[in-house]
């Protein structure tokens, strides 16, 4: 709310220069719902962009950019869908910084995002789904699809001497799509896959998943689960009934809960976790820290790469309109041209302006490939002495 | 060496789980009978009794772990389980004087002491997620396997590991004990005597001079005693969280009612006729039919009958089955 008063009282000041508009731009999130304690901090990361470009006066002539929030609880498809609604066609937003979760933002974008023609840039939405969905080129984002995830893993895999591996996967779109690209991109690479099954949540008792595991065989056993939910009861009863000792885990698996609960069981153990090395959020998270909210979480880089992206490709176009400034996300954020860092979108804009090409680097080395998702660089880690470590960067 | 391997796997994966299981849902199930033969009503509020005295054994245990006092290599909750008891009993005692007394003065019908327990059932859930949180608690600790995997190979050379956990162990003896005491006192003493008197006819009994009240008061007791052991064994050897216990509802039931709604011996019997059938339904058979089959004839597939997620509906088409066509259950109950 601060973030938006700021931005409101920059714009009042700066509305009598000439040609200049007030743009806005829709940042729509779960602020309620299942990750309602990461998204404050993602949100101020794009807000913080746009901040920058409106302090920097240099968008479209002195245009700035003022963000309008909606919420898109990150399950409810029918709220999420609401909520863009009234951003594009009450609020008149020129794109959309969002959604965060999968299935509410591959529904923004069939039913509001692409019916109206407006570009949407989601921070944090992997499922490889979205790779394929329809979206007449306004939909792109800055977090690579779970199916680069799969290759990075099955090349992890192989490199260590894996050749048969069970999967199990907790039963919702992040993990069966996360468990298929998995099984796709080991199969292709020559490994054996014993079984893919799903595992459900919050269970007491996961000894009857792992028996049907341990019969399929493998020499590895992949979680694509959460670490907060039935991950660690795989892990436990894998262990406990000796079916697999080392394990590969997927991001959701990879937190502090891991090392607290099992540490040196599952030594050998490999997993890998979104984020290259040239990630640099450090600057973003301290210029939004809060007491108000938890500004540590994940997505936070990639929701203001998302932000510039927007705005630098409708300095290329010169114009604010989504059907003309689509076109340059992908010249933006792509090489060739100056590269652009976090606290740089003022250069970006000026070299924009004068007609010359920028290549965004920002926050999380961004590079779009395809269909306009990042390449994604992922840290691949390993279990060592009851520690995770960072084995290196893909 | 085949055939041993193809045991031991069975043994490690269905065997020993299967036997646990069965002796947790055996005296969940033993509690529930003993209302229904005594007291008459389906008691929907019993999987939250079980979760509220695992509650409390969940916290003296950690008040125990705080002052450093433990059990050596058994769990420390098995000192805290008397105390579980002890506070379970006063739950379900207050629970009868102020809700139950009322309606069984009124000679309410049965279906209407379901639907009360059901009341009683969400009050209970309540109550143990207001007090201990919604989420997973650990409170096991001691000595983790009585055999692990790791020993086992070492100790017979076998390709395949058997572990026994120490859980699993306590569960089996703690509730061999639970029923040889309850089997002892039904059949041996005044009192028990006097329970089955008031379960086989109440007008009878009470011709006889038995004091009703008090034959139901030590059926709370005894309810409340066997619904913390289940509770504490289950969290004990799975993992404690409220939820779960509302789940296990389900499988208790299934258990009492193949068995027969009101005879202990049922009760037992039902724990594991559905604890196996759970187990080996959803088990994939491959591993152990790769030992014993001829190369030439083993399976592809992994010979799972069901997915393990069908867990609960084989504990309800069992328990159909039983109701179409034995609906006094396998050891003669009352009929639902």
């Amino acid at each position: 709310m601060k973030k938006l008063l700021l931005a409101t009282a920059a714009g009042a000041l700066l509305a009598g220069a000439a040609s200049a508009e007030e743009i806005k731009l829709g940042v729509i999130m779960g602020f309620t719902g299942p990750i309602e304690s990461l998204t404050p901090a993602m949100a101020a990361g794009g807000e913080l962009a746009m901040k920058e470009v409106s302090e920097s006066g240099k968008l479209l002539g002195g245009s700035t950019v003022v963000p309008v929030r909606g919420d898109s609880t990150c399950v409810d498809a029918g709220a999420a869908t609401a909520a863009a609604e009234r951003l594009i066609t009450s609020d008149g937003v020129k794109g959309i910084v969002g959604a965060d979760c999968s299935g509410v933002t591959g529904a923004i974008l069939s039913n509001v995002a692409m019916p109206n023609g407006v570009v949407m840039i989601s921070p944090s939405a992997t499922s490889p789904a979205l790779s394929n969905a329809e979206d007449n080129g306004v939909f792109f984002r800055t977090s690579p699809s779970d199916a680069r995830q799969g290759q990075v893993m099955a090349d992890v895999l192989m490199e260590k001497g894996f050749k048969s591996a069970a999967i199990t996967y907790t039963n919702n779109d992040y993990g069966k799509g996360l468990a298929d690209s998995i099984a796709a991109a080991f199969k292709e690479k020559g490994g054996e896959v014993t079984a893919v099954t799903a595992h459900e949540d919050g269970k007491a008792d996961y000894s009857a998943e792992v028996g049907a595991l341990a019969s399929a065989g493998g020499d590895i056993l992949i979680v694509a689960g959460y670490v907060d939910q039935g991950g660690p009861g795989i892990i436990r009863a894998a262990l406990d009934t000796g079916a697999f000792d080392t394990f590969a885990l997927p991001d959701g698996m990879i937190g502090a809960a891991l090392e607290a609960n099992f540490g040196d069981e599952i030594e050998g153990s490999v997993g890998t976790v979104p984020g290259g090395e040239a990630t640099n959020t450090d600057m973003i998270v301290k210029m939004i820290m809060s007491d108000s909210y938890d500004s540590s979480g994940p997505y936070i880089g990639e929701s203001y790469d998302a932000a510039a992206l927007i705005m630098l490709a409708m300095q290329a176009a010169g114009s604010s309109d989504p059907q003309v400034y689509k076109d340059k996300v992908m010249d933006v954020a792509n090489a060739p041209g100056e590269k652009i860092n976090t606290g740089e979108l003022a250069k970006g804009l000026e070299i924009l302006a004068a007609g010359g090409e920028i290549d965004y680097v920002g926050a999380t080395a961004v590079e779009l490939i395809g269909g306009g998702e990042a390449a994604g660089g992922y840290r691949e880690i390993v279990i060592e002495g009851g520690k995770i470590t960072t084995a290196q960067f893909r | 060496m085949d055939f041993l391997n193809a045991i031991v796997a069975l043994s490690n994966f269905v065997l020993i789980p299967a036997i646990a299981y069965g002796s947790q849902l055996a005296l969940g199930a033993l509690g529930v009978t003993l209302i229904y033969g005594i007291l008459r009503f389906s008691n929907f509020a019993h999987g939250d009794t079980m979760a509220f005295g695992a509650m409390i054994a969940v916290m003296v245990t950690w008040w125990f772990q705080s002052m450093g006092l433990n059990f050596g290599p058994l769990p420390t909750a098995l000192l805290a389980l008397p105390f579980a008891i002890l506070g379970t009993m006063v739950l379900v005692l207050i629970t009868d004087r102020m809700v139950y007394k009322f309606y069984r003065e009124q000679k309410a019908k049965p279906v209407i002491l379901v639907i009360v327990s059901m009341g009683v059932m969400f009050i209970m859930n309540g109550l143990v997620r207001f007090i201990i949180g919604p989420n997973d608690q650990k409170f096991a600790d001691g000595e983790r396997f009585i055999i692990s995997v790791r020993d086992f190979k070492a100790m017979t050379g076998l390709k395949e590991g058997l572990a026994i956990k120490t859980t699993q162990g306590i569960t089996v003896v703690v509730a061999v004990i639970c029923v040889a005491l309850l089997f002892w006192f039904l059949n041996r003493t005044r009192t028990g005597k006097s329970m089955r008197a008031y379960s086989d006819n109440e007008d009878l009994a009470l011709l006889s001079g038995i004091n009703p009240e008090r034959v139901v008061m030590y059926t709370w007791l005894i309810v409340a005693a066997l619904a913390t052991t289940a509770g504490v064994l289950y969290g004990l050897d799975k993992s404690f969280k409220p939820f779960v216990y509302f789940q296990l509802l389900l499988p208790i039931f299934a258990s009492a009612i193949v068995g027969g709604l009101g005879s202990p011996v049922g009760a037992i019997a039902g724990g594991f006729v559905i604890a196996f059938s759970e187990v080996t339904i959803t088990y994939a058979w491959k591993k152990v039919l790769v030992y014993l089959m001829p190369e030439s004839l083993e399976p592809d597939g992994l010979v799972q009958l069901l997915s393990t997620d069908y867990k609960f509906a084989v504990s309800f088409v069992i328990l159909i089955v039983v109701l179409l066509f034995k609906p006094t259950g396998l050891f003669k109950g009352k009929s639902v």
